[in-house]
């Protein structure tokens, strides 16, 4: 088990340069580039901002001295905004997008996976409808309506919470929970869908029949007995969508006003800010890799026919 | 094994009448339709039959074991000790699943928990209806191991199903079976998933063991020389009615419904030469999908008269305990009527 761990560690570098190279040039390839929103520069100016940022030099240079500046840990400066490099706007925002996507993805598990397991234990009862009704709902109604509405209900018209508002700006926690029920509301749904049916699937397999046979009580069964089976494909699926919820959502940030990642993803290719595009996206490579590696652990913990040697 | 059953007291199991139907798109599907049969203490019988003519569906009913929806049980009695196991409460229904009957399922390898280790699965089964320690169950885990022939079951009861083969999981669901000594035992086809010669050892440790612990077992098998070597008495189905029963020594010296003696001479057989060619019933068994009146076997069956085609025969006796629903056994008031 060691092992494989390093070996999947070791793994992820050479998946990362790749990922890093391909957009490395990608980003080059559409057309415009960052300065050209700024009209009319004299020609000296011009040539002095590119030569600081060594767009004069040939492509292969420019990326092997990104590379290099990488290894060491640096993603460089941002094309667009002056004040600061790319690591600092990553590292400013992303714990923010970190604590409100873990936050939103615990509701969703939490609420996702009781739903789901309630739904198929009394399937096609009331609670089964509600729940589902719910699911849909999350899934189907957009970030930018949950998000109003819900302000609207609790901010405005019973003004349990502020509207919008931030710790690391404020100092008040509270604020958080209106943007991570939003975020957390899509994910809600998908596995509350998810479970349900994986759960159906599982009660309806030989060897829950088996317990039942033995004369074993129905939640033993449930919990025992059923339990993994059912939690398989939602393990897989939470891989994914955690590295998609930590990461931001521009949505949710503009919204509720959160100092997060999410605005870069959208800006940074607005502006062609080739540095600050490459640097987000490595980041949420590096998070969905390192999920897709926690998720395979989980799985083999949860099922002993999966071994890694 | 062959055993008296003893007669005049209460049979173990008794049941009558009993109809499974299944709630499909096409249609119901009469699965089973009004059969009965007892069973007597240590008593083994047999229910032979096509694929898909019930027999699975009949055993499941009577573990109210049936996937509902779309099956239900929509008529009969299921009288074990005297008590309707239909009109149980959950609570009692768990007392006699496991502890008074217990199952050998049909597939062995998807019959035990892929996410739990064997002796997490037959532990559990042991203290459910048994007052031990979990220590003392873990050990008569074990020693059930070895009775039915795995070998180093100290150390492969802590393994998890897939570490065995098919055959040495079909043994580890018979221990756990029999580890809590119920009185009846049904055994749904437990050899059909393995190779022919770990069927025959299988066939034969369950009634080894059942003749030691003398558990009643009702045998479900595709094949009529198994039943003859271990059951009492033999139930022939036929897409969800029962058509002939008997002991088994009658049912292979006078098999009286054209179906069982078609099973009988499609059985290959040494002693007669058979000119190379192997004797099969003609045709196809029915959808039991809205089955008209008639007699289902009346388009395979070589003495087929008119009133086969319209109406399903009552069931005759053609011996002491030899029961037959064919046409061919009924008086002429019988067939005049309607
Ligand atoms: N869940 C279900 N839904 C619909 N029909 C079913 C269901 N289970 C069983 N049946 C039907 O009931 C009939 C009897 O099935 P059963 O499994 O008892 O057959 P069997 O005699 O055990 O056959 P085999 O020898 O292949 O095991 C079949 O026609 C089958 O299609
Ligand atoms: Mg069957």
């Amino acid at each position: 088990m060691t092992k494989y761990v390093i070996k999947r560690l070791l793994g992820i570098i050479p998946t990362l340069l790749i990922i890093i190279t391909v957009s490395f040039f990608i980003v080059r390839l559409a057309p415009g580039g960052p300065f050209d929103g700024e009209r009319n520069l004299p020609e000296t100016i011009k040539r002095n901002i590119e030569a600081k940022y060594h767009f004069d030099e040939p492509l292969l240079m420019q990326y092997g001295r990104y590379m290099f500046d990488i290894l060491r840990g640096d993603l460089g400066p941002s094309y667009r905004y002056k004040d600061h490099d790319v690591n600092f706007y990553i590292f400013e925002s992303l714990p923010n997008s970190m604590i409100l996507g873990v936050i939103a993805i615990s509701i969703s598990v939490l609420f996702g996976i009781s739903s789901g397991i309630l739904a198929a234990v009394k399937q096609n009862t009331w609670a089964d409808y509600l729940g589902m009704a719910f699911a849909i709902v999350g899934i189907s109604v957009p970030l930018f309506v949950i998000g109003p509405v819900l302000q609207y209900v609790f901010a405005v018209k019973l003004q349990w919470v502020p509207t919008s508002g931030w710790y690391t700006v404020d100092g008040n926690w509270i604020t958080i929970i209106l943007p991570a029920i939003t975020l957390s509301a899509a994910n809600f749904g998908t596995i509350a869908r998810l479970t349900r049916s994986s759960m159906l699937e599982t009660l309806r397999s030989d060897y829950i029949r088996t317990a039942k046979a033995k004369g074993m009580k129905s939640s033993t069964i449930l919990f025992k007995h059923a339990l993994k089976g059912t939690l398989l494909p939602i393990v897989s699926y939470l891989g994914p969508a955690f590295a998609g919820v930590v990461t931001g959502s521009v949505v949710v940030e503009s919204v509720f006003r959160i100092p997060g990642l999410g605005k870069f993803f959208v800006q940074s290719s607005f502006n062609r800010d080739y540095t600050l595009i490459v640097g987000v996206v490595i980041v949420y490579s590096v998070i969905l890799i390192f999920m897709n590696f926690i998720v395979d652990i989980l799985y083999s913990l949860l099922d002993p026919r999966i071994t890694y040697k | 094994m062959k055993k008296n059953t003893n007669k005049g007291s209460a049979p173990l199991l008794d049941v009558r009448n009993l109809q499974t139907y299944f709630k499909t798109d096409e249609g119901i599907v009469k699965a089973v339709d009004g059969i009965s049969f007892t069973l007597g203490e240590g008593e083994t019988l047999g229910i032979v039959g096509e694929s898909g003519s019930g027999k699975s569906v009949t055993n499941l009913s009577i573990m109210r074991l049936i996937q509902s929806p779309p099956g239900k049980i929509v008529g009969g009695q299921i009288l074990f000790e005297g008590k309707d196991i239909l009109t149980l409460s959950e609570k009692e229904l768990r007392h006699v699943r496991g502890n008074e009957i217990s199952m050998i399922f049909q597939d062995p390898m998807t019959s035990l928990n892929p996410f739990l280790r064997i002796s997490t699965q037959m532990i559990e089964t042991i203290l459910l209806h048994q007052k031990m320690t979990k220590k003392e169950a873990l050990k008569k885990s074990i020693d059930m191991l070895k009775l039915v022939g795995i070998p180093a079951a100290e150390e492969r009861v802590h393994n998890y199903p897939h570490q065995f083969s098919g055959g040495m999981r079909q043994r580890v669901m018979i221990g756990m079976a029999l580890s809590c000594e119920a009185k009846v035992l049904i055994a749904d086809e437990p050899t059909t998933a393995l190779d022919v010669t770990i069927q025959a050892q299988i066939l034969e440790l369950i009634n080894e063991l059942a003749k030691k612990l003398n558990t009643a077992v009702i045998l479900i098998t595709h094949d009529l020389g198994v039943v003859a070597g271990m059951c009492d008495t033999v139930c022939v189905m036929y897409a969800g009615k029962i058509v002939e029963k008997a002991k088994t020594e009658d049912l292979y010296a006078s098999p009286s419904h054209p179906y069982t003696f078609g099973l009988i001479q499609s059985v290959p057989r040494l002693d007669k030469a058979q000119d190379g060619k192997l004797y099969s019933i003609e045709g196809q068994p029915p959808n039991v999908i809205d089955l008209p009146e008639c007699c289902p076997f009346h388009p395979r069956c070589n003495k087929k008269m008119d009133i086969c085609t319209y109406k399903y025969p009552p069931v005759k006796k053609v011996g002491e305990n030899h029961e037959v629903a064919c046409w061919l056994y009924a008086d002429e008031k019988e067939k005049s009527s309607t």
